[in-house]
């Protein structure tokens, strides 16, 4: 991990190294969130915001943190942080904080979070790990947001709360795919977006766990 | 230094520092941020209460919907007289602040539900609901009651508006719920709440709502079409969910006592 630029920490986890394709982590929130694309953009903002602040948080007293309980010191910080933004969430953004309810609360839980507060912001600088966090947050939304685009599109016939394709249920013509609306569907999406980044990026294809060895036909004794 | 950090004494004075450092934190942000959460809860109310009695202007603002809103007069009723109580009954200062959803779960103020009666599948009843009341001088325009009961996944929580004559319906909408969204979650399409308005609750017996939701829609010389609403598709529990707790909100158990008095004006 040493030597890596500014750049590269805040720009490879966008396709090259993304928190949700090729390390798998934070799907629960993937799929609960991405109904429609103005929930989403104010998931994403929440996590690049505490991503960023626990990893600086964490990095900045990574000397001091005895190995013991860094994991529950991790957890410490980071939990506060999620509970601060909810609390501004629902002071400033009432409606979109209801649609969220309690996906905000589980940012605590979400795995990219402390993945690179324990994985990056542990051994690196306050400056690198902040940039870490906005760059894994923004490989987070970049990702959420091609899936918020599909399921709100085909789900509901909108784009940002806007008609794109006027519904049936509103009198249009367009037979919306109740399955989009559902959490599930954004399993297939990612799934395709999985298999499009690595067919883009081969290196990422993860080598097979055992290979399959040529059929052989064993003469009878 | 990397021995020096693994001490016991070293690890509690971390952890101490951390937990009291991060709880001023929270704790500030939670209490600084307060009043503008409550605010903002109360004019969500009152945006759901102006959307069911369809008095909310599009885009409004807070302002408008402050001035709309304080046409109306918040009153406590106790359900099972039907009669108007003050707000120091059930421990308030103002009929703003009482939380009728609350005090269901206090033994003091509500009641257990019997089984066979629990339509709504709320299980505890409160005995004192607060409406929201329209006049124009003297005569009834509005009355807004709020109403709650369980669909398929969920409580979902709204509001009724009826009009004058305290039986035809104005409106209906839900502000929380959480139904299979294009299914059940259709309970918030404009166009299903619209097809509410001009329905009537009661027929000859003022105590008997008899709203209905039925499949297929209601074609217009239906028997009975003014107590019908179409059913919404793909969602027969959501609908037989809100059927059921209209009718019991409507009933001799919720508020057909008190719409019986408004009609008489003894209310």
């Amino acid at each position: 991990m040493a030597g890596q630029t500014a750049k590269q920490v805040l720009f490879e986890p966008i396709f090259s190294n993304n928190p949700i394709a090729l390390q798998i982590l934070g799907i629960c929130s993937a799929l609960a969130v991405t109904a429609s694309l103005n929930v989403t953009i104010v998931m994403c903002i929440s996590v690049i915001a505490v991503t960023a602040c626990s990893n600086f948080a964490v990095s900045l007293i990574r000397n001091q943190i005895p190995g013991s309980i860094r994991i529950i010191a991790q957890m410490t910080i980071i939990a506060s942080l999620v509970i601060v933004v909810d609390q501004l969430l629902k002071a400033y953004a009432y409606e979109i904080s209801k649609q969220l309810s309690v996906f905000v609360g589980l940012i605590i839980t979400n795995c990219i979070v402390m993945g690179r507060a324990e994985g990056f912001a542990m051994q690196n600088t306050p400056g690198m790990s902040f940039l870490d966090g906005i760059g894994n947050g923004l490989g987070y939304s970049v990702l959420l947001l091609f899936v918020g685009f599909w399921r709100e599109l085909f789900g509901s016939g909108s784009l940002f709360g806007v008609t794109i394709l006027s519904p049936v249920n509103e009198g249009g013509w367009y037979v919306t795919n109740g399955l989009l609306l559902l959490p599930p569907s954004a399993f297939f999406i990612i799934g395709l977006a999985i298999w499009a980044l690595r067919t883009w990026k081969p290196e990422q294809v993860e080598e097979p766990d055992y290979k399959m060895s040529a059929h052989k036909v064993k003469e009878a004794f | 230094m990397a021995k020096g950090k693994e001490t016991v004494s070293r690890t509690v004075i971390v952890a101490l520092v951390l937990s009291v450092f991060f709880s001023v934190i929270v704790s500030t942000a939670a209490v600084s941020l307060k009043p503008l959460q409550v605010k903002n809860q109360t004019l969500n109310m009152k945006v759901n209460i102006l959307a069911a009695a369809g008095m909310l202007p599009e885009g409004a603002s807070a302002a408008q919907i402050e001035d709309e809103f304080s046409k109306f007069e918040v009153l406590l009723v106790d359900l099972d007289s039907g009669q108007y109580v003050e707000p120091s009954a059930v421990n308030v200062e103002d009929p703003m602040k009482y939380d009728m959803y609350k005090a269901a779960s206090d033994p003091q103020l509500s009641e257990a539900i019997p089984g066979d009666q629990d339509r709504a599948s709320i299980k505890r009843r409160p005995d004192v609901a607060r409406v929201f009341v329209l006049k124009d001088g003297d005569e009834l325009q509005k009355v807004v009651l709020p109403i709650h009961g369980y669909g398929l996944w969920s409580t979902l929580y709204g509001f009724v508006s009826l009009k004058g004559d305290a039986n035809t319906i104005e409106g209906l909408g839900f502000y929380q719920h959480a139904e299979t969204p294009g299914l059940g979650g259709e309970v918030d399409n404009p166009r299903w709440k619209a097809m509410w308005e001009g329905k009537e609750v009661y027929g000859d017996d003022t105590s008997k709502p008899e709203i209905q939701l039925v499949k297929g829609g209601v074609s217009p010389d239906a028997k009975d079409k003014e107590h019908k609403v179409d059913a919404l598709s793909g969602a027969t529990l959501t609908s037989r969910g809100v059927e059921n707790l209209v009718n019991y909100w409507l009933s001799d158990s919720g508020y057909a006592q008190y719409l019986k008095n408004l009609r008489q004006g003894e209310a």
